[in-house]
């Protein structure tokens, strides 16, 4: 084999992954078929989020802390098995973000030319960083704080798209093909037609998505795109903690460099596309842990000094990442530290943020803060548009979290998308017939998940302040019989005369807080009915009602 | 440097300021131009609608026809046949939108959307008559996606040929609709049509009092159309008096009886098998409130208001009117 044809081969594996990915990050989203159903309407896609599921990261965060591994998470095997044998394959070859950043890291920059470019791909000491990040994430993880799982690469790449890149993208594309459209030019027209086509069928949403935060999210993730014309790969050199992980994970694989300091006639060509930044080169130690395996160095090299081979002489490999005891200490304090710290805020123990209403079949607020990674999968497949990240309505724990916004769009009662996409149980899968908004007549006595309860504001309701008909929350509601009842009331309207209207009530008994009501109340800035948490199914605290026990059964 | 009067500096300054002045003349006369197009930013254009054609009155034929059965699709075609025949509606080449109710993400049986067999079969009787293109489409309430989908009303449509339309943000255009409504987002396939065709189905609704017919117009319309609840009577007759359909079917093969329009629990539904078929669109109304719910204008203020309006005639029993029985 030819040294550069493992390049080469790494590069089609990249492309061929990153395209999956997309794949499937476009396949986690309903878009809808001619085919009425009964039953559960699910994505076609058998795994939409196989690039979270075989995330070890995800499952060993997830097994820290929930003692258990959710479904599905024994995808990582299929990813950490192969890493003890090989090493980091997966930053070199398949991870997506990583692909990202190599792409952006080969532009041309004026930082990195030359001997600067030799240089900046001499390992350095912050390269350590990412040890201490997952060392904090995984102490913490253990007791149920997975708030640095903000920074799991895939999540960090599905979120980013999800809340921000793709929605700007959707703005854009849509701005040019109304453009195309409105030129009223036969030939502009067509190809405008058949790019539609295309993008419909591909990444375009039926809706347009919007998202809370979302700029923000875009340029967290562009700077860190762009960290890259400075320093190649800074996020996986520095940062990213699946990158320690399988580093950490693969001091005893098999494959490892050989070099032949004999045939080096010291050109430093290995160093000049060298992704991890582990010192190819002669008369430096080979640091395992840092090697993408992106093969650069091989296919660099023109005397062939450089090769990869199974059970290679070790005299110039650094097998374990470079750690210092005081920061490893100190990292330790750190994930010990940051979950109680994080917690003596008020937070959901004492003080429920009335607005943070999660999505169908989330566990109850510590377990589901102990599993959600932040990729925000069920914001990209909700198709309402209704669930968005969280900023300061979960506490900083819960930063980037799901949230159900009404106002933007309601919980539709018989979709439960946002559980099959969710890779750990945060939100937990539930069929329509769990969820019970709806009588079954298989289970007629189930008791339906609960959201929250509505509330009206009766100084902004416009039968209860304006003598005016509506009562469009009431035409909404989705449970039978409605949680919304009726009163009729004689008003005064502003001439005096005396009216008859009607005005509507909650029965909180009934209401599953979907928000429906709130969506369409026609007062269209602070809606006269609203939505918060309280009466939450998945709280026991977060009640309002007494609850009765008859016939041994709590109703 | 050089000298003050060096010929060749001089040279270079009047150039320098022959080009800087005329950057400043472009710059000035750019800045009169646009300063010269100044406006207060108006409302764009609204367009306006002129209607769709009218079926003309035959006093030969029944303005009204009721047909009991098992099979939703024999209800179809034999109401149709008794109101004269599809000839009579739908000519060779027509461009025909039908207008059910998929408003709800309901399953057929839960009875919140038209009955899906009897939308299809619709559909391939204006097909059998020549039409060019038949669209179905509506402006649904719940994810339009999912109520298409899971109302069975997109997979029957399009088994018989006709173009399922979701209600797509391009799909609509701004009209101004006159009457009291004033400018609405109006769903371009209405627009489109040469005839149009209203099949809803009969349902409880508690501002409106039931949702049949005329109401069924809310579902042309999009933007903030919640809006018109405050004044559901006034509202509902102006669609009706801006739509003009050429047919108006009610289906009440099941009927929403109670937690209309929404429903949910099959013990809201009570299976009706009934098919009214009317070009008279208030009769039909006013037919099906009577038979079904035992009400009349007194408590449904939009029969009144049409009928004064002469889109018709509440009092039903004044119209011409056959009774179908196809058995079962």
């Amino acid at each position: 084999m030819r040294p550069s044809t493992l390049p080469k081969l790494r590069r089609i594996s990249q492309i061929l992954f990153f395209v999956l990915f997309f794949v499937h990050l476009f396949g986690t989203e309903y878009r809808g078929s001619l085919k009425g159903v009964t039953g559960d309407i699910r994505l076609p896609l058998p795994y939409p989020t196989i690039f979270l599921l075989s995330d070890p990261l995800v499952a060993l965060c997830n097994a820290l802390a929930s003692r258990a591994l959710y479904r599905g998470l024994l995808w990582s095997l299929t990813i950490l098995i192969p890493t003890l044998f090989l090493g980091r394959f997966f930053c070199g070859w398949i991870c997506p973000l990583g692909t990202l950043n190599h792409f952006v890291g080969s532009l041309k920059s004026e930082k990195k030319r030359g001997l600067k470019l030799i240089e900046s791909n001499r390992y350095k000491s912050w390269q350590s960083i990412k040890y201490y990040i997952l060392i904090v994430l995984l102490v913490s993880s253990l007791f149920g704080g997975l708030t640095l799982a903000v920074m799991v690469p895939i999540s960090l790449l599905e979120r980013s798209l999800t809340v921000s890149i793709l929605p700007g993208l959707n703005i854009a594309f849509n701005a040019g093909l109304d453009y195309a459209f409105q030129t009223n030019n036969g030939v502009v027209g067509f190809f405008a037609q058949g790019a539609q086509w295309l993008l419909n069928a591909t990444m375009l949403s039926f809706r347009q998505p919007h998202f809370r935060q979302g700029f923000f999210l875009g340029v967290i993730f562009i700077a860190l795109l762009a960290l890259n014309l400075r320093v190649t790969r800074f996020w996986c050199r520095a940062l990213c903690p699946l990158g320690a992980l399988l580093g950490m994970v693969s001091r005893w694989s098999i494959l490892g460099i050989e070099k032949s300091p004999a045939s080096c006639d010291d050109c430093n060509r290995c160093l000049l596309h060298c992704q991890g930044g582990d010192d190819p080169i002669p008369g430096a130690q080979w640091r395992k842990a840092e090697c993408h395996l992106c093969f650069n160095c091989v296919g660099d090299c023109p005397t062939r000094g450089i090769a990869f081979k199974f059970f290679p002489g070790t005299s110039t490999t650094r097998t374990a990442p470079q750690l210092q005891r005081r920061k490893l200490f100190t990292s330790l304090a750190a994930g010990l530290a940051a979950l109680p710290l994080l917690r003596s805020s008020t937070s959901f123990s004492v003080e429920r943020n009335p607005q943070l209403i999660r999505p169908p079949g989330s566990l109850d607020e510590p377990d589901f803060l102990a599993r959600c990674i932040r990729c925000d999968a069920c914001m990209k497949v909700c198709p309402n548009n209704a669930l968005h990240p969280t900023l300061t309505e979960a506490g900083l724990e819960g930063l980037w979290s799901p949230m159900l916004v009404p106002r933007t769009g309601y919980c539709e009662p018989s979709c439960t998308l946002c559980g099959q996409v969710c890779p750990t149980g945060a939100i937990w899968e539930i069929t329509a017939q769990e969820k019970a908004w709806l009588p079954s007549a298989t289970s007629p006595n189930a008791k339906p998940i609960r959201l929250g309860t509505a509330f009206y504001d009766h100084g902004r309701c416009l039968p209860w302040a304006m003598a005016t008909d509506c009562i469009v929350c009431e035409e909404w509601c989705p449970t039978s019989p409605k949680a919304i009842y009726l009163e009729n009331a004689e008003v005064t309207d502003p001439l005096g005369a005396k009216k008859l209207v009607r005005q509507p009530h909650i029965d909180p008994s009934r209401c599953v807080g979907c928000g429906a009501c709130e969506f369409a109340c026609p007062v269209k800035d602070r809606p006269a009915v609203y939505v918060t948490s309280i009466g939450e199914s998945r709280s026991r605290t977060n009640q309002i009602l007494l609850q009765r026990v008859t016939n041994g059964s709590q109703s | 440097m050089g000298n003050e009067s060096d010929p060749k500096n001089r040279r270079h300054a009047l150039i320098q300021m022959l080009r800087l002045g005329g950057l400043a003349t472009a710059t000035t006369g750019v800045g009169y131009w646009l300063s010269a197009r100044s406006q207060h930013p108006e409302a764009s254009e609204v367009a306006t609608f002129e209607g769709h054609k009218s079926i003309p009155n035959d006093p030969n034929l029944p303005e009204l026809v009721v047909a009991h059965g098992d099979d939703p699709r024999l209800l179809v075609r034999k109401s149709l046949e008794g109101l004269g025949g599809i000839k009579r509606f739908i000519a060779q080449g027509d461009v025909v939108l039908i207008k059910p109710n998929i408003g709800w993400d309901r399953t057929p049986e839960q009875a919140a959307n038209t009955n899906p067999q009897a939308v299809a079969e619709m559909v391939k009787l204006c097909r059998e008559a020549g039409a060019k293109r038949v669209m179905v489409a509506d402006v649904s309430c719940n994810e339009a996606r999912r109520c298409y989908q899971r109302s069975g009303i997109a997979e029957a449509a399009t088994a018989e040929g006709a173009e399922v339309i979701l209600p797509d943000s391009r799909n609509f255009k701004r009209i101004d609709m006159k009457r009291s409504l004033g400018s609405w987002q109006v769903l371009e396939p209405f627009l489109a049509a040469d005839k149009v065709v209203n099949f809803p189905i009969a349902k409880n609704h508690e501002l409106a009092g039931l949702t049949l017919g005329m109401k069924n117009w809310l579902g042309i319309v999009g933007g903030s159309r919640n809006w018109l609840h405050q004044d559901i009577h006034r509202s509902v007759v102006d669609l009706a008096d801006f739509a003009r359909p050429a047919l108006t079917i009610i289906d009440a093969y099941r009927i929403l009886v109670r937690n209309g329009p929404t429903g949910g629990s099959l013990s809201d539904v009570a299976v009706t098998k009934t098919l009214i078929a009317a070009t008279d669109p208030v009769a039909a109304d006013s037919y099906a409130a009577q038979a079904f719910w035992k009400l009349d204008s007194s408590s449904l203020p939009f029969l009144k208001i049409a009928t004064d309006r002469g889109l018709g005639n509440k009092n039903f029993a004044k119209v011409r009117t056959r009774f179908m029985s196809l058995g079962g």
